[in-house]
Parts: C-alpha cells; structure tokens; sequence
C-alpha cells in the first residue's frame, strides 16, 4: 500500500484527536488533584471515613456524599433498567408497528428535559406524592425492614432515586431499542422455528443477544445518574448523614459541589470541595471500570450462545 | 471571496472597536442576592451616565470578593463583609459601601397560617433541634389563641452557600451562646437538623409542600410569593414583623454606633420598630483606584446609587438605606481617589 501525503496528515490528525482526549483528562485530574491538595494534605483518609461536614469549623469529611451518590444511583438502576429495558423490548418486538415511531419519538423527547424540570416537578409534584401516599404505604408494609422507617419528609434519598430513574429511562429504553432492532431476524426466525413462544423467543434469541449492548445502555444511564447535579439536589433533603433509612434526607457529591462553590471563600474549604471533585471523578472512573469487566465477561458468554 | 473576506473584516473590527471609544465598560461580580436590584440600577443609569457601562456577574459573594481581590473585575459585591484576613490579602485597601439592606424571614406551613411569635431564643432552639414539636409550651405561651398542632416541627433550611444563610445564622450566633458555640456563622453551616432546600425558590417549596414545616427565606421572596410570616422579638423587647419599613429601622438602629468601615452586623440592633434579623449587602471598590477614567465612572454611581438610586429599592423589596447612614457612605465616596487625587466632583 502506498503511502501519501494525505494518508499521513490523516494519521497525524486522528492521532492528534485521540491524544487529545487522553491529555484532557489527566490535566482535568493533575489540576484537581493539585488544586485539592490542601485538603488532601490537612484531612487525609479521615477525608474519607468521616461525614462531619462544618465549613464553619473546617472539619470536612466526604462519606456521606460519596454513599449518598453511589446509593441514589443504585437505587436508580434498580427501577431503572427493567422498566427501560421493558419499553425496549416492547417497542421493538410487541408493540403494532402503528405504534413504535410516536412512542420511540416521545421516549426521545424526554430524554431531552433539562434535568432543573425535573427538579421542579420532583418538589412540587413528587414530593408531596412520596410524602402523603408512598412513604405511609412502604413504612406499613415493609416498616419492619430498616430501610423504611422513620418519618415520611417526602424529600430524600429513595424520591432521589425515583427521579433519577425517570431521568434515565428513556436513555435505557432509546439505546436498547437500537441494540434489539440490531439483532438479525434469523436468530428469531430460528427460536420460533424450534418452537420456542414468543416469551422464549425474546428471552433466549433477543436479549442474550443483545446482552452486550444492553449493559453498554445501562452504563449510559448509570453515567448520567452519577453526575446528575440539579434534579437531585432538589429532592433529597441535602444533609450530610449516612443513614440506612431511604426515607432519610442524603447528600450527593454532586450537589455539594453545586450548592457550596460559589460561596466557599476560605482556601481550605474550596479545596476540599475540589477534594469532593477528585473523589467523584475517581467514583466515576471506578464505576465505569467495573462495568467495562462485566461487559467483557458477558461478552464472552454471548459468543458461547452464539456457537 | 476576497470582498466579501475583507467586509466580514471591517464589521467585526467596527463592532469591537465602536463601543470602547465611546463608553468605559466597568466590570463588577459578586452577590447573588442583590442582584435584581443592581441589574436595575445598571439599566436605569445608562440614561444619566451615558459613557459608562455597568456590567455584574452575579456569581455570588465568595467570588466577588475573590475577583475583587485578584482585580480582575473593577468592583466587587458580597453580602457579607469581608474578614480582617481577607481585606489584608487584597492588593490594597479595599472600602465596602452599603447599597440596600435585606432581611430574612421565618415562613412556616400551619393549617390556616397563623400569624405566629418568636421570640430568639424559641428559634435557636428549633433550629437547634431542642425544641421540636409544634405544641412546644415555650412556642405556645408566645402565641396564646393559636392552635397548635402536636405535630413535629420540620425544618427548612438553604443548602447552598448564601448571604441569607449568613445573615440567618449571625443573628442565631448573637441570640444563642449555644448556636455561637455549637454551630458558628457562615454562608454554609454544619445544621444540627432539618432538610436542606436550594435557593430560596427551593426552601419555599419545601416548606409550601411539608406540613409543619418551618424555613427561612428572603423578605423579598416571602413578600413576592405572599408567604406566611413569623413576628420576631428585637433588642427592645418587641415583636416586630418583617417589612421594608423594619428592615431599614434596624439599619437606622444600628446607625449611631456604625463603624467607618461599614463592616457590621446589623442583627439584633436596638430601636423599638427594627426588625432583627437583617443585613447590608455591599460593593466592594478600591480606595486607591488604579484606572482615572473608570475610578471616576465608579464614584459617580456609587453618588448615584446611594441617593437617586435607594428610590427604586422599594418596588423591588428592599430595604432603603437610612439617612444617616447615607450621610456617611457620602464621607467615604469623597476618599476614594486616583494617585491622591479624590475622583469626586463637587456638587
């Protein structure tokens, strides 16, 4: 193969790209880092450990955020991914196809809300809602586990949770519905020829096929949820405690970092909210890691289905 | 391509070049809670200074006083002054000027939203979380006739950093050992209880959607969005309901023993009609000003606000600044001077 100029400026071009990407994110680290190091240095691990948060006093400790993110995520994942992927798979196998373009259209539209909407729903609409029905009906059914106890505020971390599900939603269901209108036909064709019903079908023939792509759509509504700022901040009650009830208010590093930045004038305090930064950012990659392991890993298992 | 290259040319130099040569373009940043208020003020005074320019970033006080300090904006604003540390961290000396005055207020959801009591040390104690039911017989010997429910006292406080909070929690500081000592003042707070709400539009929410609850907010914000309001004992023993009259009586109240610098609290000031739990809200300028043309533009509206200016403060609910007050912030406009020389013209 000849190579020519073109070619080469080409390369050099692309190269530039992805380095490009790649410098961008250790400077954004290197300069958080640098930038927190007062806190670093001053907390330690205690940064870590402890949840006491007093801007007053400058005691500053980071648990509660980094459990209040991680828990309003999960709890998002778990309404999230069965009904997203549920809408999906109806979407693309169930529903008439009369159907499929206005609801695949609207699922688009709401994923395009700006997230401070949902905020404003969330306190004017959810909240009361969580508070008058949801709550009262989960602490008489389920009070006896310690995850629904306490008083019902309607704010807090299970309605954050429930926000940031329906935020995520309709990206699950839109990245999904690709993945399943991506499987070929012959392998349906194939389960149905076997005499598999439809349920088998969609179980065995579509889903496993497309496990891969349905993880990917997860993870993309897991990265939202993690950074999710606005919405968040609105309904979970803002209070630095980690506490095992879902009823109880929480705090994410998100929102910390959005509520007290612009007011944090001593140094130290605006160097442990870079602090909280750096640990969101580290979560973040972290998250990200773990779920690029389990996609190889069912990667693998797919190719075995395959064969 | 080339005419029409060389035209794009002469309209972007003419759009950049034009307004520099005529209007000095002054750059301010800082408090978010003034910021209606001087949005119009900068709007009003181009019809009386039409060379100078105003524009604010409203990106709050911590921000203002750190541009301020790096000089990278021409004034500054904060809503609560600035420490001894951070004015001798500042390249020179830097004068607050007060512009409007603030007050918070105790906004609650009763069935029928009583017009309720409070006296300084009841609300140190709720927001201590000591005091925490309704029908608490410290709250109820306040408001005899009212019902009280028996239900707990849910409280509302602001999660992000802010002048309101400050002024809240001064006031706090200076009615309750207790709080002064367990707590502290700052734009952001370690709060004992209650739930965090963000911005006054998040507090209200919280508070119009939690029976029971109790939250802080604005004056201006309560007055606009026809908020119930709690009456609050002041220094001398009276119960004094938030206004914009009451706001200014507790700057007029704190007038007589006003430091030079204006850096004062004014929660808790004596006079019979002051309502106690207010604030100044600031500009911050150089004294020395580094640019003539702009220090003269700056001193020219700080005149104009702190007269012409203070008329427009009530439609937009704040708080007038006092005539005393005013009388002093003029003594100050006369120092502030380029190279020696006071940048105010004699009128």
């Amino acid at each position: 193969m000849r190579s020519n100029l073109g070619d080469r400026i080409f390369r050099g071009v692309l190269r530039l790209a992805g380095s490009a990407v790649l410098l961008l994110v250790l400077a954004l680290a290197a300069e958080m880092f640098r930038t927190a190091w007062p806190a670093i240095h001053t907390f330690g691990a205690r940064f870590l450990v402890t949840s006491v948060w007093d801007p007053v006093a400058e005691h500053h400790g980071a648990l509660s955020f980094v459990y209040g993110t991680l828990v309003s995520s999960l709890l998002a994942m778990l309404i999230a991914v069965p009904l997203g992927i549920g809408a999906a798979v109806f979407l693309a196998e169930l529903a008439p196809p009369w159907l499929r373009p206005p609801v695949a259209f609207l699922v688009e539209l709401v994923a395009a809300v700006p997230s401070v909407v949902y905020g404003l729903w969330g306190i004017f609409v959810l909240a009361p809602l969580m508070r008058t029905w949801v709550q009262p009906f989960l602490g008489a059914t389920l009070g006896f586990l310690p995850l629904f106890q306490g008083p019902p505020y309607g704010v807090g971390m299970l309605t954050a949770g429930i926000i940031l599900a329906i935020m995520v939603v309709p990206f699950i269901t839109a990245v999904s519905r690709e993945v399943l209108l991506a499987v070929p036909n012959s392998q349906r064709e194939a389960a149905l020829a076997l005499g598999a019903t439809r349920w088998e079908t969609t179980r065995l023939a579509v889903l496993r096929y497309g496990r891969s792509g349905l993880i990917g759509a997860g993870l993309l509504g897991l990265g939202r949820a993690l950074g999710e700022t606005m919405a968040v901040t609105m309904v979970i009650g803002n209070r630095p405690e980690v506490a095992i009830s879902l009823f109880a208010p929480g705090y994410t590093m998100a929102s910390v970092i959005a509520n007290e930045f612009t007011e944090a004038t001593s140094d130290l305090y605006l160097s442990a909210l870079i602090e909280v930064g750096l640990l969101l950012f580290l979560v973040t990659v972290a998250v990200n890691a773990l779920a690029r392991l389990l996609v190889w890993s069912v990667g693998g298992a797919v190719k075995v289905v395959r064969e | 391509m080339r005419t029409w290259f060389t035209a794009l040319t002469l309209l972007v130099t003419a759009a950049t070049a034009a307004p520099t040569g005529a209007q000095t373009l002054i750059n301010g940043a800082g408090a978010t809670f003034p910021y209606p208020i001087y949005s119009k003020w900068f709007d009003a005074y181009t019809k009386v200074d039409p060379e100078a320019r105003f524009n604010y970033q409203s990106i709050g006080s911590g921000g203002g006083i750190k541009q301020i300090s790096s000089r990278t904006v021409d004034f500054g604003a904060s809503d609560g002054p600035m420490t001894d540390e951070q004015l001798k961290g500042a390249p020179g000396e830097l004068f607050h000027i007060p512009t409007v005055l603030g007050a918070d207020a105790a906004t609650y959801n009763l069935p029928g939203s009583p017009k309720l009591k409070f006296t300084p040390d009841v609300l140190a104690d709720i927001f201590l979380g000591k005091i925490s039911k309704w029908n608490d017989p410290r709250l109820a010997a306040e408001n005899p006739g009212v019902s009280l429910p028996s239900t707990p006292i849910v409280v509302v406080h602001r999660s992000d950093g802010s002048g309101t909070t400050y002024i809240w929690v001064d006031y706090l500081s200076k009615v309750s050992p207790e709080w002064q000592q367990k707590v502290g003042r700052g734009t952001s707070v370690n709060w004992p209880v209650g739930l965090g709400g963000k911005g006054n539009e998040g507090v209200a929410g919280q508070v119009k959607s939690t029976p029971g609850a109790l939250g802080y907010v604005e004056l201006a914000y309560a007055v606009q969005n026809k908020l119930p309001v709690g009456l609050v004992k002041n220094a001398a023993g009276k119960f004094v309901e938030p206004t914009i009259e009451s706001t200014t009586a507790a700057a007029a109240g704190a007038a007589r023993t006003m430091p030079a610098d204006f850096r004062v609290s004014l929660t808790n000031p004596p006079g019979d009609d002051a309502y106690p739990i207010a604030s100044f809200t600031w500009l911050l300028v150089y004294k020395e000003q580094p640019n003539e043309i702009k220090g003269r533009a700056i001193v020219k509206f700080l005149w104009w606000m702190s007269h012409e200016g203070q008329k427009m403060a009530p439609d937009l609910h704040y708080a007038p600044l006092p005539a005393p007050v005013v009388k002093q912030i003029e003594g100050r406009i006369k120092e502030i001077n380029y190279r020696g020389k006071p940048l105010m013209v004699a009128r």
